[in-house]
């Protein structure tokens, strides 16, 4: 007798949610930020649904090392969600090659982002758009003021000086001079190489150079940069071969490190574990007065999966993270993740504004490996990750660590200029 | 009786062997053998402009013939011998010796070290790693402070980051893992040895260690092959362990890369790689070959050389 009563009440109340999704549409978000659920929704999601309280939202993340994999299957599959969360550059491309992704250039709201901003998510010749641009970071190095202090150090603006900060710590011995490790390899080059370098192959300058064929890595100013990482090693803590990137964040935030080469994302992170103050600056230039040029990567945007049931409301909802008010929404949620509009954002958190300050100072650019350049084999960003780190440990010259790149960017990209 | 008036009719379908074998056969079928078929066929396609099209064995000549494949291919491949002749020299006379002071009969508390050593048998690989990474550490580790203590903090080294020594600490992480099974193994086999035969060894004068190397030895020979064997397939299909402890990029240098981090990378590909399923499935077909042809050496070369003596 329970058991039909409980019957009757589940079937009751499926019939009930039916005619509810009769009149409302859910849309489904796939994601790799699992960090971000709570941000989703308590802030994010609250403040569409009261603008379109006809739409409702249901933002569905996966582990960021399998999302790619997920996602693929689930496209595949047919059960993946309206929108997607689409990461830069090729990976996404892939996907709306296949069809998988709508061609999103006609969206009103993206109007609202510079080329540069929409080159992650646009086809090699610009002519298509399929991801509305959600956030960059931006890379420098975080410092622990009150270690600063503490011996009387400025903010280093040349490569000169930040040796000679470096030295400074590394004499005085209270603090390791920098918290970074090779094991994980991608620091090495990510907040290493691409953090570095744009100081020196000058920014997009460079960029467009190495993809049209008129410069190569084992140019000067491609190979410089692994020369400054080969002095690193000296300053890194005991055993940093086998430091993990875990390693190196525990190392700063517990106050034993003077400075951390850093991607603005840490920022959030870092602010509820840190008991000292922290400050930033940008990657020292060369030379005093060099113009000086900063990473600010396309990151993060989201696209419509082109065989949703509601691309209308998905369209209303891709609008909206157009708009201005989600870029202000989501930078200050997610100190760190720059929007990438061309509307000025108000930031509160001191760090972050700290970095995004250097967009007007400097000149932007995008990591150099990642558009087109590491679409073969053996693939080039890969490579860096192993060449940068290599060369930090000494296992490798600067100048050998240039030429076998080159080579194998050689032995299958064909410029096209 | 009952018995010959059966055999005198037509041969009936015995029913029961279907049905009891159909569970078995057909759930290996559908995620073995099927799975495993189409690896292989897999392998010899390509895809062309979004179009998957039959290759050939192009696939191969790439693994093999370009330059840039096999030097990742014998790389890990050659690392792969390394991991698993780790393990047979380490592992398995570790083994085989615990499982004989294990079998002594006056040997107190030997449930609890032969439970205490089979543990991390069943502990995940993430742990395992995860754990012995930490242990590792030369920031938060144990092992410099404990090499400290005794004033041997000299011979301490970033053991995992080192291309010379990471894939050596890693095999012989995977040894402190998995020695708990020769370990049970030969110690089933060690019981099964009747009393009367070490008896009967005894009143000819052979007692001790030598009794162990006349007697049991000789009579647990095929269980060590078994192992042996074993540990082949074990090792060649071997990925979590380096996946946990050094990522996908089989880090410093490509030092710990062996078949199974080399097909993931490919086959699922990573970061900014895409996965390329056929590559993929070219590469699970050489791992697949290579044990084939370890499994048949054995199995043919060895196993059918090995004494057997009747208990």
């Amino acid at each position: 007798m329970t058991k039909r009563i409980i019957l009757g009440a589940l079937l009751g109340s499926t019939l009930l949610a039916g005619a509810a999704a009769a009149q409302e549409v859910t849309l489904t978000i796939e994601s790799w930020r699992n960090d971000d659920l709570s941000i989703w929704q308590d802030q994010i999601i609250p403040a569409f649904e009261a603008a379109h309280p006809e739409i409702k939202l249901n933002f569905t993340p996966s582990a960021p090392a399998e999302y790619n994999a997920v996602l693929n299957s689930k496209l595949d599959a047919g059960s993946a969600g309206d929108l997607i969360t689409c990461r830069p550059f090729d990976a996404s491309l892939a996907l709306f090659e296949d069809g998988k992704l709508a061609d999103l250039s006609d969206l009103d709201g993206m109007s609202n982002f510079s080329d540069v901003a929409k080159s992650g998510w646009s086809t090699d010749d610009g002519s298509a758009t399929y991801c509305v641009p959600m956030a960059s970071v931006i890379h420098g190095f975080i410092y622990n003021k009150d270690a600063f202090e503490e011996l009387g150090l400025e903010e280093p603006e040349t490569v000169e000086e930040f040796f000679a900060v470096l030295d400074a710590f590394k004499e005085d011995g209270g603090y390791i001079p920098m918290a970074m490790g090779t094991n994980d390899q991608w620091e090495a080059a990510t907040m290493g190489y691409q953090n570095i370098g744009p100081n020196y192959w000058k920014g997009e300058e460079g960029r467009q150079a190495l993809l049209s064929g008129e410069a190569s890595l084992t140019d000067p100013e491609w190979v410089a940069p692994y020369e400054q990482l080969a002095r690193w090693g000296d300053y890194l803590g005991d055993g940093f071969e086998a430091q993990t990137y875990p390693d190196s964040q525990n190392l700063f935030t517990l106050g034993r490190a003077a400075i951390y080469p850093a991607g603005s994302w840490e920022v959030s992170g870092f602010n509820n574990l840190v008991d000292f103050e922290m400050g930033a600056f940008p990657p020292p230039v060369p030379n005093e007065g060099d113009e000086c040029y900063i990473s600010d990567h396309t990151d993060i945007g989201i696209g419509m999966n082109a065989a949703t049931e509601h691309p209308e409301a998905a369209k209303t909802f891709l609008d909206w993270v157009a708009s201005p008010e989600f870029a202000t929404l989501y930078a200050n949620a997610l100190p760190g993740f720059f929007p990438l509009s061309d509307t000025p954002v108000e930031i509160e958190d001191p760090l972050a504004q700290e970095f995004a300050s250097w967009r007007q100072e400097c000149n932007s650019t995008i990591r150099s490996t990642y558009q087109i350049l590491s679409r073969g084999t053996p693939n080039l960003e890969n490579e860096t990750w192993n060449a940068s780190a290599q060369v930090i440990k000494g296992a490798e010259t600067p100048a050998d660590a240039g030429a076998r790149l080159q080579e194998g960017l050689a032995s299958w990209y064909e410029p096209k200029p | 009786m009952p018995g010959t008036a059966v055999s005198s009719h037509a041969p009936k379908i015995r029913w029961h062997i279907i049905v009891f074998l159909a569970p078995a056969v057909l759930v290996y079928t559908a995620v073995m053998i099927l799975p495993l078929f189409d690896t292989l066929r897999l392998a010899l396609y390509d895809e062309v402009e979004g179009e998957r099209v039959f290759v050939g064995l192009e696939n191969f000549r790439t693994l093999f013939g370009d330059a840039n494949w096999s030097r990742q291919f014998w790389n890990a491949l050659i690392n792969n011998f390394w991991f698993f002749l780790i393990h047979m020299a380490v592992q398995n006379p570790i083994g085989i010796a615990l499982a004989a002071i294990l079998s002594n009969p006056r040997l107190r508390f030997s449930s609890f070290y032969r439970s205490a050593i089979f543990i991390p048998t069943i502990l995940s690989f993430v742990i395992v790693g995860f754990a012995w990474k930490l242990i590792l550490s030369p920031i938060w580790g144990i092992a410099p402070g404990m090499l400290d203590a005794i004033g041997l903090k000299s011979l301490f080294a970033p053991w995992l980051g080192r291309e010379e020594t990471a894939l050596t600490t890693l095999a012989l992480i995977s040894v402190w893992q998995f020695v708990g099974i020769p370990m049970m193994l030969i110690y089933a086999a060690l019981l099964s040895i009747p009393d009367e035969i070490l008896e009967a060894g005894e009143c000819d004068g052979v007692t001790g260690l030598s009794a162990f190397w006349k007697i049991k030895l000789p009579l647990i020979l095929p269980s060590i092959g078994i192992i042996s064997i074993l540990t082949f397939v074990a090792n060649f299909n071997a990925f979590d362990l380096i996946y946990a402890a050094q990522g996908a990029l089989a880090g410093p240098d490509f030092s710990t890369d062996i078949l199974g981090t080399f097909l993931y990378r490919t086959f699922f590909g990573f970061q900014l790689q895409l996965g390329d399923p056929h590559m993929g499935s070219a590469i699970a077909s050489a791992m697949f070959a290579v044990i084939l042809i370890g499994v048949c050496l054995y199995l043919f070369g060895i196993q059918t050389r090995i004494r057997r003596y009747q208990l």
